[in-house]
């Protein structure tokens, strides 16, 4: 779909590396696992082909001797150490610049004299290892649960998807086959000996079988590079294969498509200008609705109804193709702890939980760089070293677990470390030392845990230069919130951290309050709305310059937004008072008219108003009208000011 | 002869994209809105493939592949459930009720198409 091949193998280069990066970290744990070796060597060997096809030389050179090098562990001529493992990585890292465009040859000339001194280290070192498999074919010896028949899985197609993989003698075995009087003609009792030849991926043989590979025989053996079959040479029975070849569909054209891709490859650009439009045509197709309901046509009214329903439809098909699994982004972390590792000196295990919970792609993309940030912190302020862990009765390794799951609107993804906890009084002393908080100030321990977001903070004693210093977590908390998400933080001390970040699972469309304040209509965002009740005229009276109403009991103050945005029309006689959950409590929301809900498509502020920092955006209405979205948080910041002046003043 | 598949989902949208991806590759589409209108219409009309969904309202995709199971004129018939990567819980009731095959949600038409291929061969 890109246009431009360069950009193109610029995109499929840098997932190779993904591949390879992730391969040679696994390599790492499993130094004899032949198929990461292949998995590697198999990567290299794309990208110096491709690379010089698309005029990438000096990457194909460079990759070129890393490709020998790894060509060499496959074969088994060389063991694959954690030294060489280590310089393919950093050649890795060069090899995105090269594809980038910006690699100092110096960097590159030095990482290959490391790689020969690894080659020369690892083949003095420990004898070749058995020789690696060969491309030569597969030896595949299957059979099927008795009732896979009958429960629609058809042999004949797995046959046939085999002969496609390359070419293919088949042997039936039909020893378990019972005498024709106990048959029952929807079991499957034959076994099927095949012998594929050629240069076939293992994966591809398995994926033949995916769907009953659990509960089948499958045996896939290399055959040894002469050709020779491992078990007697195929005896070609003719009567399955004449059978075989009656019933496969030989049109070429039917073979193209049964290889057609998995999935189509679609710039991001595409996709957001095909949600922009989508979010054109639900808006659209609100003042549809508003011109139906306000006439009598009644066949208008139910093709304006119809296109409701697709619109909705065609919205949520939408997001579905937006979402991509937050595995993606976990898996680029596995990179970063290894390097935390290794400059820390500290042992650190990895794991992570519900990759696949699928998340929208704009979000996984702005959630990269401060997690980076709170995996930093885990590593590096958190984890102890091994010396203290041990002190401490735990296991030498720490552990830095993510993991995510969905919930309702929201993904939630935390990061915990079984590391030292934070330490309550230092935060106290440096957040006094900040002038942050008064030294006598009684503090819950939540607010206290909390003053590690506030701008300027810093807990480590040393500023390293793995945690930055202490400009981070603001930055964090502040790009969470700018997901409209939010960050909370658990400690005990001794028992590690848990940082836990809640994300809405798209940035598009809200579901959303509309309310009307003086002329202006505004959008609340649902999530965050626990009721609507009226503000009747005694508790206007009563609480005059003391904005607090008595709900069940409670004390909730309120914000009247006719104030804050000063409009100057009168006020409607019956106000009503939005109450919205924040993580300060319940603030209520004075408004004149609560008009109702609203699917809001958000459109970003422009440049010009990127200081009106109380408006998350805009919406347009189904009149065509703008109506700006609220960004509750900063809407309470704002107006606490705004309370104490005018207490002041009154 | 075009091979004709039963696609039972009570998601109108996904019946939807469920069509549009199979009609495009050449197969007829029949829908069904839920676990028992699945199960007449299968009856009605001997389908070449079934593809369904497992949460569904009145009748469950779990209990029509069992009752699907049951006749002798259904067996053979592929059926392909769709699910979420995130239970494989459900994936192993559904094979040992009778299912063929699955797809993971979310997907894309090609998916879909390719795995009506590899089980259909057509």
């Amino acid at each position: 779909m890109i246009d431009d091949p360069v950009a193109a193998f610029r995109v499929e280069a840098g997932e190779v590396l993904d591949q390879v990066e992730q391969g040679l970290l696994d390599l790492g744990h499993r130094l004899d696992d032949i198929d990461l070796v292949n998995a590697v060597f198999r990567g290299l060997h794309t990208l110096k082909g491709s690379g010089a096809m698309f005029g990438f030389d000096a990457l194909a050179g460079f990759t070129h001797h890393c490709e020998t090098a790894f060509d060499r562990v496959r074969k088994g001529q060389v063991p694959a150490t954690a030294a060489l493992v280590a310089v393919i990585l950093s050649a890795q890292d060069h090899m995105r610049a090269l594809v980038d465009g910006d690699a100092p040859k110096a960097e590159g000339d030095a990482i290959l004299v490391r790689l020969q001194a690894a080659i020369e280290e690892a083949s003095g070192t420990a004898p070749a290892a058995p020789a690696a498999a060969g491309c030569a074919g597969w030896k595949v010896s299957f059979k099927l649960p008795v009732d896979a028949m009958a429960n629609g899985t058809n042999p004949l197609m797995l046959l046939d998807e085999l002969r496609e993989l390359g070419d293919c003698a088949i042997v039936a075995r039909t020893d378990a086959v019972p005498p024709l009087s106990q048959l029952v003609p929807t079991e499957c009792h034959i076994g099927w000996d095949v012998t594929l030849v050629g240069d076939i991926k293992r994966d591809d043989i398995e994926d033949v079988f995916i769907f009953v590979m659990d509960d089948m025989e499958l045996t896939i053996e290399p055959l040894a590079a002469d050709g020779e079959v491992a078990a007697e040479p195929a005896r070609i029975e003719e009567e399955p294969v004449v059978a075989l070849q009656a019933a496969t569909p030989d049109s070429p054209t039917a073979r193209a498509t049964a290889k057609a891709e998995e999935s189509v490859r679609v710039p991001a650009g595409r996709l957001d200008a095909l949600m922009d439009r989508v979010g054109e045509l639900v808006i659209a197709q609100s003042r549809l609705s508003q011109l139906a309901d306000r006439g009598q046509d009644l066949v208008l009214r139910s093709v304006s109804e119809e296109i409701e329903r697709l619109a909705g439809e065609l919205r949520e098909t939408m997001m579905v193709l937006r979402m991509v699994p937050v595995g993606s982004l976990f898996s680029r972390f596995r990179r970063l702890i290894h390097d935390l590792a290794r400059d820390t000196g500290k042992a650190i295990e990895f794991e992570t939980e519900g990759e696949a919970t699928e998340v929208d792609k704009t979000v996984i993309e702005r959630l990269f760089d401060p997690m980076v940030h709170l995996i930093r912190n885990s590593c590096d302020h958190g984890l102890e070293t091994a010396d203290d862990r041990a002190a401490a009765g735990k296991p030498s390794a720490g552990t830095v677990r993510l993991a995510a799951h969905q919930a309702g609107g929201e993904v939630v993804i935390t990061i915990r470390d079984d590391g030292r906890g934070i330490n309550r009084a230092r935060v106290r002393a440096k957040a006094e030392a900040n002038g942050l908080i008064q030294p006598d100030q009684a503090l819950s321990d939540h607010d206290l845990l909390q003053m590690i977001f506030a701008p300027g903070f810093s807990t480590a004693a040393t500023v390293t230069n793995l945690s930055g210093r202490g400009v981070g977590m603001d930055v964090v908390k502040r790009t969470i919130e700018g997901l409209r998400g939010s960050i909370d933080v658990q400690s005990g001390e001794g028992e590690g951290s848990l940082i836990a970040l809640r994300i809405p699972l798209t940035l598009a469309i809200i579901d959303g309050l509309l309310v009307r304040v003086g002329t202006g209509r505004f959008v609340i965002p649902l999530t965050a709305v626990e009721e609507c009740i009226e503000l009747s005229l005694e508790d206007d009276m009563r609480h005059r310059g003391r904005s607090l109403i008595t709900l069940r009991e409670k004390l909730v103050p309120f914000l009247r937004l006719r104030e804050l945005f000063a409009t100057d029309t009168r006020p409607d006689p019956f106000q009503k008072i939005v109450v919205v959950a924040t993580p300060q409590g319940r603030v209520g929301l004075v408004v004149d008219q609560i008009i109702g809900n609203h699917q809001t498509v958000i459109k970003p502020m422009t440049a010009l108003h990127r200081d009106a920092t109380t408006f998350a955006g805009a919406t347009i209405l189904g009149d065509g009208e703008v109506a700006l979205i609220l960004d509750i948080a900063q809407l309470i910041a704002l107006g606490q000011p705004h309370e104490e002046t005018l207490r002041a003043a009154g | 002869m075009t091979a004709s598949i039963l696609a039972v989902d009570d998601s109108a949208s996904l019946r939807m994209a469920i069509r549009i991806a199979l009609t495009g590759a050449g197969y007829s589409v029949t829908e069904a809105g839920d676990g028992v209108e699945g199960l007449a219409k299968a009856n009605a009309a001997k389908f070449d493939m079934i593809v369904t969904d497992l949460n569904m309202p009145n009748m469950d995709g779990l209990s029509m592949i069992r009752e699907l199971r049951k006749q002798p004129a259904q067996a053979g018939v592929p059926i392909i459930f769709l699910t979420t990567e995130s239970d494989p819980e459900m994936k192993n009731q559904a094979k040992a009720a009778g299912a063929t095959g699955w797809l993971v949600k979310p997907f894309v038409p090609d998916q879909l198409v390719k795995v009506a291929r590899k089980v259909l061969g057509r």
